[in-house]
C-alpha cells in the first residue's frame, strides 16, 4: 500500500514565454502508516509535488501509481485510487461553500458515493477528530465560524472522505500557536486511529523535526533528501542553510546550551529528546 | 487546469513596436481600422495585408501566435461569407443549385468582409501582444482626459481597469486552487446535464464570490489607508512622453491611410 511517484517532470504554462519547470524527475514512494514532512525554499516546487500525489496535477513525464493502480488514467479504478488520498490545501477555508457546517463536511463522502446513514456517521467521526462538537457547530454556518475554527471545518471535510493518505499543504499557517499544537495533535490522533499515511508540508523546521518520522528537502523542483529528521538535520546542516533552510530552533537551542557548559548527549532535534538530554545531565528524572 | 487561459495576452519584449507610447499603439490602432474601411481594391488590400505582416516582424511576436487570435472568431468569419455568398446578387453566376446561387461579386464581397475582419481582429491582437494591460489603461486615461470637461470620469475608468486587469490573473489562481480542492473531494465540475452542471459549479463559485468580495473590501481599506482620494491632483510614477519613434509611427500610419484614400478617389480624380 503506496503512492509511488517515478520520473515525475512538470512544467507550469508549457510553450509560452512564461514557460517554469517547476518539477524535474522526481522518484519518491510513501507508504502507508508514515508520516513524512516535505520542507523547501518557497517556490522550490513543494506544492506541486503534494499535487501530485493524487493526480490533481498530470506530469508531464513519469507516473503515479496509488496502491498498485496508475492514478492518471480515466478508469473508474484510477478514480478510486485518488479518492483513497485526502488533500488539505493551503488556506482551507477558502474552500468553504455549503450552509451548514454539516452540509459542508458531507460533500466529499457524498461525492464519493457513501450512504446517507454513513455520512452521518463520517461527518459526526471527523468532527470529533477535529474537536467541533457536534450539538454546537453542526447547524452553524460555516463563515460564522473564527478563523481557527473554519479551516477545522475544512480539514473534517477532507478526513470525512476516510482517506488512506491524508496530504496537508501548510496546515497550520496563519493560526495561533495553540491552533497549531491542536491541528497537529488531531492529525497525530489520526494517524494513530486510523494507521493512514500523513504528508505535511511545512516551513517550519521545528514541526517537521517534531512531528514526522520521514523526511523530504526539495529544492529546485528536485528531490534533495530523503531520510530520517534526525539524519538530515544532523548532516546536512550547512547544505539547508544553503537552500534557504535552517535548523530546528530546538537544536539551536541545545547547541547553545552546550556552547555553555551544560554537558547535553546526542544530537537534539525536537522538544523530547531535549527534555531527555537535559533531565541526562541534571540528573533528574524523566518527569516527562 | 486553467493554465491554458492567456488573458491580457502581454508578450514581452523589446521591439521597436513595444517600445512605442501606449497613446500612439492606441491612436494607430484606430487610424488604421479607418483606413481598412477606405480600401476597395484588390491593390488597397494587398498594401493592407503587406503592412500588417510588416508590423507582425517588425514586432518580432511569433507569427503563428498572433494568427491564432483569429481562432475565436471563426464562426462569424464562415457566417459573414456564406451569408454574403448567397445574398448577393449580381450577373456572373458561377454555380446553382436550387435557390442557392452563387455569384462572383457575392464571392468577391464575402472575401472582402472576412479580410477586413481578419486585418482588424490581428491588428488590435499586436496592440494588446506588444503592451502590457497597465500601460495601456495609462494611455487609455491619457487619452480620454480632455473629454472631462464633457464628464467622461477618466481617472476613475482607469483605475476600474487596472484593478479589473489586476485581479484577472489572481481570480484566475484561485478558481484554479479552489477547483482542484473541490476535485479532491469528489467534486465533478465536467460531467452530467447542463443543470446538474450549474449545481455542479456552487461549490466552486460560492467560495470564489466570498473571495472576491473579501479581497475587494481588503483592497478599499489598504488605498484608503493610503490616503486615495480619486485622481484630483494625482501624479504618476510613469510619466507617458512621445519620442521620435512615435512621430515616425504617425508619419507611416498617415502615409498609409492618404495612399489608400488616394487609391480609392485620388485616381477617379487624375
Amino acid at each position: 500500500m503506496s503512492i509511488e511517484l517515478k520520473d515525475v517532470s512538470y512544467t507550469y504554462s508549457k510553450g509560452t514565454p512564461f514557460e517554469r519547470q517547476a518539477l524535474n524527475n522526481v522518484s519518491v514512494s510513501i507508504d502507508k502508516g508514515e508520516i513524512v514532512a516535505i520542507i523547501g525554499h518557497t517556490g522550490s516546487g513543494k506544492s506541486t509535488f503534494v499535487q501530485h500525489l493524487n493526480a490533481l496535477l498530470k506530469p508531464d513525464k513519469g507516473m503515479i501509481i496509488i496502491d498498485e493502480v496508475d492514478a492518471t488514467g480515466k478508469t473508474s479504478d484510477a478514480k478510486a485510487a485518488r479518492h483513497r488520498v485526502g488533500m488539505v490545501f493551503q488556506y482551507p477555508e477558502h474552500q468553504l461553500f455549503a450552509e451548514t457546517v454539516e452540509e459542508d463536511i458531507a460533500f466529499g463522502p457524498r461525492n464519493k458515493g457513501f450512504s446517507e446513514d454513513e455520512v452521518a456517521v463520517q461527518v459526526k467521526e471527523a468532527m470529533r477528530f477535529v474537536g467541533l462538537d457536534y450539538d454546537t457547530y453542526a447547524k452553524r454556518s460555516p463563515f460564522q465560524l473564527s478563523g481557527g475554527q473554519m479551516r477545522r471545518v475544512a480539514v473534517a471535510g477532507v478526513v470525512a472522505l476516510n482517506p488512506d493518505y491524508l496530504v496537508l499543504d501548510e496546515p497550520s499557517a496563519g493560526l495561533d500557536p495553540a491552533s497549531r499544537l491542536r491541528v497537529f495533535r488531531e492529525i497525530l490522533e489520526l494517524h494513530k486511529t486510523r494507521k493512514i499515511a500523513i504528508v505535511i508540508v511545512t516551513h517550519s523546521m521545528d514541526e517537521a523535526a517534531e512531528y514526522a518520522n520521514r523526511l523530504l528537502v526539495i529544492n529546485k523542483g528536485q528531490l534533495l533528501y530523503d531520510g530520517k529528521p534526525e539524519e538530515i538535520f544532523k548532516e546536512h546542516s550547512a547544505e539547508l542553510r544553503q537552500v534557504g533552510l535552517d535548523m530546528p530552533q530546538v537544536y539551536n537551542l541545545g547547541e547553545k546550551l552546550k556552547a555553555n557548559g551544560l554537558n547535553l548527549k546526542g544530537d537534539i532535534m525536537n522538544t523530547k529528546a531535549l527534555v531527555k538530554a537535559i533531565c541526562q545531565a541534571k540528573g533528574w528524572k524523566n518527569a516527562k | 487546469m486553467l493554465n491554458n487561459i492567456t488573458l491580457g495576452q502581454y508578450f514581452p519584449g523589446d521591439s521597436f513596436i513595444h517600445k512605442l507610447d501606449p497613446r500612439t499603439k492606441l491612436l494607430c490602432t484606430l487610424l488604421f481600422i479607418v483606413a481598412i474601411f477606405f480600401a476597395n481594391s484588390p491593390i488597397s488590400y494587398g498594401i493592407l495585408c503587406g503592412f500588417t505582416l510588416l508590423v507582425i516582424l517588425v514586432s518580432r511576436l511569433p507569427f503563428v501566435m498572433v494568427l491564432k487570435s483569429v481562432k475565436p472568431i471563426w464562426i462569424i468569419l464562415l457566417l459573414t461569407l456564406c451569408i454574403h455568398i448567397f445574398t448577393t446578387p449580381g450577373e456572373t453566376i458561377l454555380y446553382q443549385y436550387s435557390f442557392l446561387t452563387v455569384t462572383k461579386e457575392g464571392l468577391e464581397l464575402g472575401v472582402k468582409m472576412c479580410l477586413r475582419l481578419i486585418l482588424l481582429l490581428l491588428f488590435s491582437s499586436i496592440l494588446t501582444f506588444t503592451t502590457s494591460p497597465i500601460v495601456l489603461t495609462d494611455g487609455i486615461e491619457s487619452l480620454l482626459r480632455p473629454f472631462k470637461c464633457i464628464g467622461v470620469p477618466a481617472h476613475e475608468l482607469a483605475m476600474m481597469m487596472t484593478i479589473a486587469l489586476r485581479f484577472i490573473p489572481t481570480l484566475l489562481e484561485e478558481t484554479d486552487r479552489i477547483m482542484k480542492a473541490q476535485t479532491a473531494r469528489g467534486a465533478d465540475f465536467e460531467s452530467g446535464n447542463i443543470i446538474q452542471r450549474v449545481k455542479n459549479m456552487l461549490p466552486l463559485l460560492i467560495p470564489l464570490f466570498i473571495g472576491a468580495f473579501r479581497r475587494a473590501d481588503d483592497l478599499a481599506i489598504a488605498m484608503e489607508a493610503r490616503c486615495y482620494r480619486g485622481g484630483e491632483g494625482r501624479t504618476r510614477m510613469h510619466q507617458l512622453s512621445y519620442g521620435s519613434n512615435d512621430y515616425v509611427a504617425f508619419v507611416v500610419i498617415f502615409v498609409l491611410i492618404f495612399g489608400l484614400a488616394f487609391l480609392r478617389w485620388g485616381t477617379k480624380l487624375i
